[in-house]
This record gives structure tokens, C-alpha cells and sequence, in this order.
């Protein structure tokens, strides 16, 4: 069995890259998300022009020295855009992730600690939530409330409740079966006590890790959304409504279009890579 | 098998009755009534937006007007649009082929593509498995509007190969058409199959069971075919059967982006016209598919591995 060693001396440097934290992959994601998330936070200091006035007589200008990425249809800078794009884009997604967050948290603690009835109630109507798609959702909240971030957001907050709260019940199983709990519960510590200040801890990893990822779920989404004109309204700078300009593709102006796009792919990733890396779990 | 069959359907049943319910709230409860969209600017007087109502079934109370709905769809008929006086179901017959051949089309690419490229790299360790995997993970992160823009730039602009907007006559148009829509949203759900494909059957390659079969004499295409596929087959059959299943609400976004008139369109602009008849019966197909493909995955994961059929019991 030559192969033996090899795998062991592998399994020690993974678990020892594993305990100097994100390696190198997670800290660039780290790198990429902060750029953005100053970018969005700085916009005004950083755009050089006003996202939303265009100089007319100059359409689809090519990148120079003044428009670093070019001039869109109406001759507004690409480059502003993006940046100021980036608030939306954002903000967005967070507004979901904490809301599905809230809300599904405590439900798969609570259906985790009870067990029994509680646990298949609970999960019939995450069921149920389940199959009701997150667009189909956002689609009708738009019918009720009108285009616009807000009621995307609303949607995608309860489309992504079922995802949220299923894989914590999972993990709060898991770690309710460890004995430090039953430990604690024998001390005489509440339930309340044992869950928020031990379990729901314990948990924040992995917790974290699936916000990473269902942050990046919620950016697609959303930017699908503005994309397809139901979100972020169209003058406004985001990076979906960026990628939706089909005109300047069909013109061969690719660029803003590219950039958006790169902008998106390039985060996503990112949220991707810090997900896996931050809850243990080894992509392979 | 049977009861689980029984029990799978039943709340099949009950999640499209609950569905059905909370699409109906929010068309009743968003503000505009479908006759004023009928009328336009210019409303007619009282007295005949009165007959209108009544001919519509308005006048009715939400419930009663509901359990009307649920009552003709239990019997097969899908109602009358609100707006144009077609039945629905041929209203939406036509969007539902394009939508579904759409999903379809892409399912099969995501089954070639991801499969595919998830057991190379598995086989191939390396420089192949690592360019793959590469691949496959920038995939995972690339949303279908993205690749529908650079499609239509690369295949529809620059080289002209496919067309950017609508599908054209014929099943060689139609083929043609629904390439670069197919391919957009395939791409995501690609990367996701892969990326599963090969954990699981690298799992399968690193067990006992596959070394016994090797040290027994068995290689190449048998032990791939009887001990690594069929034992990694669940997992990815799962995945696939989630993936498709999400397809069919996000192929809304591929339709509007090449111009198709699939379920997408007509649901937005129903919803708009607050059609709630047609709103209500591409929500059920939605959902019902979603639902279908998921359970027709769970049979075939219990068709290939044992240990769920006992489980399901």
C-alpha cells in the first residue's frame, strides 16, 4: 500500500492550511468582496461622473483616459455606473440574507430542539415552501407592490426562508446530538440559554458560510430581476440593469455589458470560495 | 414503495392546492381590478361596467370566485382568459411547448455537459481534472442573463451563427433558435451537476469496494459501468432532477433575453393585466413541474439504489 502515505501526509497539510484559516483562495475572495463592498460604500468619492447624466454627444465613446470602460447608448460614463451599481447590487441581496437569516434560524433551532411533532410540522410547510420558486414569487410580489427593489427583496427573503432553515435544522440536529449539550441541559441551563449561547455559536460557522453562499444566490436572483426590468428600475444604476442592455450588444458595444457581467461572475465566485472556505466544507 | 408513492402525491396535491391559494391572494390582493386594465383610459359609463362584472364573474365574492376556479380546474378546464375570452389552455398551450422544449433542450446538455465533464476530471487526474474543475467552478457562479449577453455577442453578433432574438419555422428553426437560450441556461446548472459528478464518483473510486473489484481483475468500462457509476448515479441524479426543476421558472429570464414567447413572458404580462385565470394556471404548470421533477427523481435514485427504496418504506 504505497498509496498511504501519500494520503496521510496530504491530510496533514489540508487540516494544517485548514487551521492558519481562509488560504490563499479565501483571502482573495476576501480581497475582491472588500473592493467591492468600499466601492459601493465610496461611490461618490470614487466615480469620477454622475451615474445617470449622459453627455449626448457622445454615445458608446470608447475607453480612453476620461471613460475608463467608455460611454453607454445616452453617453453616461460605464465605469460611474458600475460603482454606483454596486449599492444596489449589494444592498439587495444583504436585506435578503438577513431576513432569511432571522427568520430561519430560529425555526431550525426550535424545530431541532423539540424534535418530535414540532420537527415534521415545521418541515411539511418548508416543503411546501420549497417548490413555490423563488422568481415565480418575486414575479407576483411585483404585481402586488410594484416594481422595484423592495418587493423583490420581500420574495427572495421568503423563497430563500425553506433553503436557510433546512440546512440549519440539519446542523442544529447534528450538533443537539453531541453530548456538551445534554451536558449543559443536566446543569440546569435553559433551553433559551443552551441554544443561543452554545449551539447557535457552535453553528456560526457553517452559518456563515451558507450566508456567503446564499448571498451570491440572492445576487443572481436579483440582478435576474432588474435584468428583466421588475426590481431596480431601469435610469438607475445596477449591475443587472448594466447586463440588460441588449441594444448596446446588438450595436457591437459589448463593453458595459462585459463589465457588468465580469463584475457579477468575479463576486459571486468570490462568495463562493469565502462560503466553503469559512464552513469547513472542502469543495472538492 | 406504494404508500410512499401515495403519500409523494398526496402532498404533491396539497402543495399545488396551497400554491394555487397564495398565487390567488396575491392577485387579489394587488391593487387594480382586471376590468379597468380592459377599459383602459377610457372607462365606459356605470351601468356597463356593471354588466362587465357580472359577465366576468367580479360580482362575486374572492372565495366563492376561487373555489369556482378550483372547481372547473378539478374538472379539467382551466377557465377563460380575463382578457382576450380565449380558454386558457389554449392561451398558454403555445408558451408551454416553447417553455418546455426550452428546459428540455437544456436538460439534455446538462446531463452531456455536466456528467461528462464531472467524470473526466474524476478519470484524469491532474492538469485535466484541475483545468475542469476550474471551469466548472467559474460556471457555478455564471448567471443565465450573463451568458445569454455573451451568446448573443459572440454567436448572434460577431459571427452570426445563431439568431438573437425569437425562434424560427420548421424543427430545424426551432432547433436553431433555441441553441443559444438552451445553452445560457444550461451553463450554471452545468458547473453544479459537474462539481457533483466528480465528488461522487472520486468517493466511489477512493472505496474498498471499487479497489476488490480491481484487485478481482475487473477495469475499464465494467468496473466504471457496475461499481463507480452505478453507486455515484444517486447523488447526481438528485442534483439534476433540483436543477431542471428550478429551469422551468428561470427560463423566464433566458426568454426575455433572446425574445421568446414562452410561460415567462405571458406570466409577467398577465400579471400585469391582472389576467388571474392564466396567472393562476401557468403558476400550477410552474409549480407542478417543479414538483413532478423532483419526485420523478426520487424514483429513479430508489429505481437504482436499494438502500432508498428501504428508507422510503
Amino acid at each position: 500500500m504505497t498509496v498511504l502515505p501519500f494520503t496521510a501526509a496530504r491530510r496533514l497539510t489540508r487540516s494544517r492550511t485548514r487551521r492558519t484559516g481562509l488560504g490563499v483562495s479565501g483571502w482573495a475572495a476576501v480581497v475582491v468582496l472588500v473592493l467591492v463592498a468600499a466601492a459601493a460604500v465610496l461611490a461618490p468619492l470614487i466615480a469620477p461622473y454622475d451615474p445617470n447624466t449622459g453627455d449626448l454627444l457622445h454615445p458608446y465613446a470608447t475607453p480612453s483616459a476620461d471613460h475608463w470602460l467608455g460611454t453607454d447608448g445616452t453617453g453616461r460614463d460605464v465605469f460611474s455606473r458600475l460603482v454606483y451599481g454596486a449599492r444596489t447590487s449589494l444592498l439587495g441581496p444583504a436585506a435578503v440574507v438577513l431576513a432569511a437569516l432571522l427568520l430561519g434560524v430560529p425555526l431550525a433551532l426550535v424545530s431541532a430542539w423539540r424534535g418530535g411533532r414540532t420537527r415534521i410540522v415545521l418541515g411539511s410547510v418548508l416543503d411546501v415552501m420549497f417548490a413555490i420558486p423563488g422568481l415565480l414569487l418575486a414575479i407576483l410580489a411585483v404585481a402586488m407592490f410594484g416594481p422595484g427593489l423592495g418587493a423583490a427583496v420581500i420574495a427572495l427573503a421568503i423563497a430563500y426562508l425553506p433553503y436557510v432553515a433546512r440546512l440549519a435544522t440539519t446542523a442544529a440536529e447534528g450538533e443537539r446530538r453531541l453530548p456538551y449539550v445534554q451536558a449543559l441541559s443536566v446543569q440546569g441551563h435553559g433551553a433559551l440559554r443552551v441554544n443561543v449561547r452554545h449551539v447557535l455559536r457552535n453553528l456560526s460557522p457553517v452559518l456563515v458560510g451558507q450566508a456567503s453562499v446564499a448571498f451570491a444566490y440572492a445576487l443572481i436572483d436579483l440582478a435576474s430581476l432588474s435584468f428583466l426590468g421588475l426590481a431596480v428600475q431601469a435610469p438607475q444604476a445596477d449591475w443587472g440593469v448594466l447586463a440588460s442592455d441588449k441594444d448596446a450588444l446588438l450595436k457591437g458595444h459589448p463593453l458595459g455589458v462585459a463589465s457588468a457581467s465580469v463584475l457579477i461572475v468575479v463576486t459571486v465566485l468570490s462568495l463562493f470560495v469565502l462560503g466553503s472556505r469559512v464552513s469547513g466544507e472542502d469543495r472538492r | 414503495m406504494r404508500r410512499f408513492l401515495l403519500r409523494r402525491l398526496l402532498g404533491a396535491v396539497v402543495t399545488l392546492l396551497i400554491a394555487s391559494i397564495v398565487v390567488y391572494l396575491c392577485v387579489y390582493l394587488s391593487p387594480g381590478s382586471p376590468e379597468q386594465v380592459l377599459f383602459g383610459s377610457r372607462p365606459p359609463s356605470p351601468e356597463v361596467q356593471a354588466q362587465v362584472r357580472e359577465y366576468l364573474g367580479l360580482d362575486q365574492s374572492p372565495v366563492l370566485r376561487y373555489l369556482t376556479w378550483l372547481g372547473h380546474v378539478l374538472s379539467g378546464d382551466l377557465g377563460t382568459s380575463l382578457i382576450t375570452q380565449q380558454p386558457v389552455s389554449s392561451r398558454i398551450a403555445d408558451p408551454a411547448l416553447v417553455t418546455l422544449s426550452l428546459v428540455a433542450y437544456a436538460a439534455v446538455l446538462i446531463v452531456l455537459l455536466g456528467v461528462g465533464s464531472g467524470l473526466l476530471a474524476a478519470l484524469r487526474p491532474g492538469p485535466v481534472d484541475a483545468g475542469v474543475t476550474t471551469l466548472t467552478s467559474v460556471a457555478t457562479a455564471v448567471p443565465a442573463f450573463v451568458a445569454a449577453g455573451v451568446l448573443i455577442s459572440v454567436f448572434a453578433v460577431q459571427l452570426g451563427w445563431f439568431p438573437a432574438y425569437g425562434q424560427g419555422d420548421g424543427v430545424v428553426g426551432w432547433w436553431h433558435g433555441l441553441t443559444l437560450p438552451a445553452v445560457a441556461l444550461a451553463i450554471l446548472a452545468s458547473g453544479l451537476v459537474s462539481r457533483v459528478t466528480r465528488a461522487s464518483a472520486r468517493q466511489e473510486l477512493a472505496s474498498e469496494h471499487v479497489e476488490t473489484a480491481r484487485m478481482r481483475g475487473i477495469s475499464g468500462g465494467r468496473l466504471l459501468r457496475s461499481h463507480v457509476l452505478h453507486n455515484a448515479a444517486p447523488s447526481v441524479v438528485t442534483v439534476i432532477g433540483l436543477q431542471v426543476a428550478g429551469l422551468v421558472a428561470g427560463a423566464v429570464v433566458v426568454e426575455q433575453a433572446f425574445g421568446l414567447n414562452g410561460l415567462g413572458g405571458l406570466l409577467i404580462s398577465s400579471v400585469q393585466q391582472k389576467d388571474f385565470p392564466v396567472v393562476q394556471a401557468i403558476a400550477l404548470v410552474v409549480v407542478g413541474a417543479f414538483v413532478l421533477l423532483n419526485l420523478l427523481a426520487d424514483l429513479v435514485v430508489m429505481a437504482l439504489d436499494p438502500r432508498a427504496r428501504v428508507v422510503a418504506r
